[in-house]
């Protein structure tokens, strides 16, 4: 459905992705996970076309995201919901009009089709009844379910998720986790996840790509992922803040800063005890 | 000393680089006015919230001026005894300068500043991204609306702002410090110009497109952070209020 070749995207000198090769196939749950600043929320931009890459090619069914004109870019959106981290309902509009907007927007489907499709997709995510209220009247786990309505509107092929998860309690976090699942099964589409938290990435995941620090460390089946020998990967999955990937991004001895000595035999970053 | 010297380089360079940016940002927005999706009745959405929601505050900023414009123009008039013209000079100040202006800074500061928050919020809160994902051109959609918007309101603002504020004038000159209704009606009439309504209006045209792509241009180009919004917004209020004087000046000095 999906593929990326030899993907990289800048941020002026600072490489956010570099040479990414990946393959999201249909059907199937993709999930994206890697630490903080490792590139994830810019490989999913650069997928949904919201980023144009440094170089290297993203496909959409076959057509390349790079080099196809605004217009087909919005007619393939057609075919692609996205789910944001922070929900990004419209403000101005009532619960309704957010799950109804896609549908004013594009089709010319009767008032009462789009009642009956809003209605639908609110059932879906549990929030039927909840139509008039306002999107600052709803908590962070109800707007992220509104969003997953929004998303779900145009039934697309396609959804990305951003962080779903963040930022809710563990049961919003779990009712999400396993929206994602089921709509996945039920309606055929193909999802990308992009997400940190790891439990709920293997839980859902039929497909695990790693990143650090722009690269794809490893690739494959939760529990291919899960019993991979790799360090980077294991200290990921478990958490541990003593591994090949370094907590601290400081590039000075913490000695040196304190002592106000620049003595370059010191080790960089942060002293941390052994276990 | 040569610090200060790269210091101010710096500036200018920045500062004509954004003028380019901004400039660029104008024309490919209002090209969007010529290219399908039409945004229809987004348009009559925003001129709603733009334009009705400054009438209140340009009917209180119009009548206050032309009162006070009659009454201190009264004052001065009547030492050289010609209170008669009293009309005209307050007819002449609101139409061909207080007016554009003073509804252009109320306009900037009720209208101006909420579209570069709005902006900028939707930003933040990734809304504008959104928009895109659901295959609706946020430039057409959010910046063009808006810069219409403003353009076409407020001229009818200013023209609003006037009438309350000659209505006003008259209620003091005539009502209060006694100047004859017949003199101050027949002045007026007979020292305005169609040319004099026509630089009113043709200032509140420009001012309204100026307000509109400076404050969606500060809304796009903010830093997509609380702090970076704000001060957007200020700079965007700030920026606007200035433009909109020199603006004044130059146009005025085509219109003498």
């Amino acid at each position: 459905m999906i593929k990326t070749h030899a993907l990289t995207k800048k941020f002026g000198e600072m490489k956010a992705l570099d040479d990414i090769n990946l393959h999201v196939r249909s059907g199937e749950v993709t999930v994206i996970m890697g630490g903080s600043g490792s590139g994830k929320t810019t490989l999913l931009r650069l997928l949904a076309g919201l980023e144009t890459p440094s170089s290297g090619s993203i496909f959409f069914a076959d057509e390349d995201l790079a080099k196809v004109s605004r217009k087909r870019l919005y007619e393939l959106r057609l075919k692609v919901g996205m789910l944001f981290q922070y929900s990004a309902l419209l403000n101005s509009l009532t619960v309704y009009e957010n799950v109804a907007f896609p549908l004013n927007e594009h089709t010319d489907l009767d008032k009462d089709v789009i009642h009956t499709i809003v209605t639908m997709k609110l059932e879906q995510v549990g929030l039927r009844g909840f139509e008039q209220m306002m999107p600052s009247q709803l908590s962070g786990g109800m707007a992220k379910r509104v969003a997953f309505a929004r998303a779900l509107a145009m039934d697309p092929q396609v959804v990305y998720f951003d962080e779903p998860t963040s930022g809710l309690d563990p049961i919003s976090a779990g009712v999400i986790s396993s929206l994602i699942h089921e709509t996945t099964v039920k309606t055929r589409m193909t999802s990308v996840v992009v997400t940190h938290d790891v439990k709920a990435g293997l839980d859902i995941a039929d497909h695990v790509i790693l990143l650090w620090q722009g690269k794809v460390i490893a690739e494959g089946k939760p529990g291919t992922i899960k019993n991979s020998d790799d360090p980077r990967v294991q200290q990921f999955i478990e958490g541990r803040p003593n591994g090949p990937i370094p907590f601290s991004r400081s590039t000075t001895a913490y000695v040196d800063d304190l002592t106000h000595v620049n003595d370059l035999t010191h080790k960089p970053g942060c002293v941390r005890l052994e276990e | 000393m040569i610090t200060a010297i790269g210091q101010l380089g710096r500036t200018v360079i920045t500062g004509i680089e954004k003028l380019g940016d901004a400039t660029l940002f104008a024309l490919d927005t209002l090209r969007l006015l010529f290219a399908p999706p039409w945004q229809g009745k987004h348009f009559v959405m925003q001129i709603y919230a733009v334009g009705v929601g400054s009438l209140i505050i340009i009917i209180i900023t119009g009548a206050f001026t032309g009162m006070v414009l009659s009454l201190q123009g009264y004052h001065m008039l009547v030492k050289v005894g010609t209170e008669a013209l009293l009309g005209p000079a307050v007819a002449l100040s609101l139409i061909r300068e207080l007016g554009p202006v003073l509804a252009a800074l109320m306009f900037v500061g009720r209208a101006g500043s909420s579209i570069t928050a709005e902006i900028g919020i939707m930003r933040v809160t990734e809304q504008m991204d959104a928009l895109e994902m659901m295959a609706v051109n946020s430039q057409a959609r959010v910046m063009l609306t808006r810069v219409i918007a403003c353009a076409v309101s407020l001229p009818l603002l200013v023209a609003i702002f006037d009438v309350v504020g000659l209505f006003a004038g008259y209620v003091i000159g005539v009502d209060m410090l006694g100047v004859n209704s017949g003199v101050y009606i027949g002045e007026t009439v007979d020292k305005i110009t169609l040319s004099d309504i026509e630089a009113g209006l043709v200032k509140s045209l420009y001012f309204g497109l100026l307000v509109g792509v400076i404050t969606t241009y500060m809304g796009q180009r903010a830093t997509a952070t609380t702090e970076g919004v704000a001060k957007a917004t200020t700079q965007a209020v700030m920026l606007c209020s200035v433009m909109v004087l020199i603006l004044d000046y130059i146009i005025t000095s085509f219109y003498l």
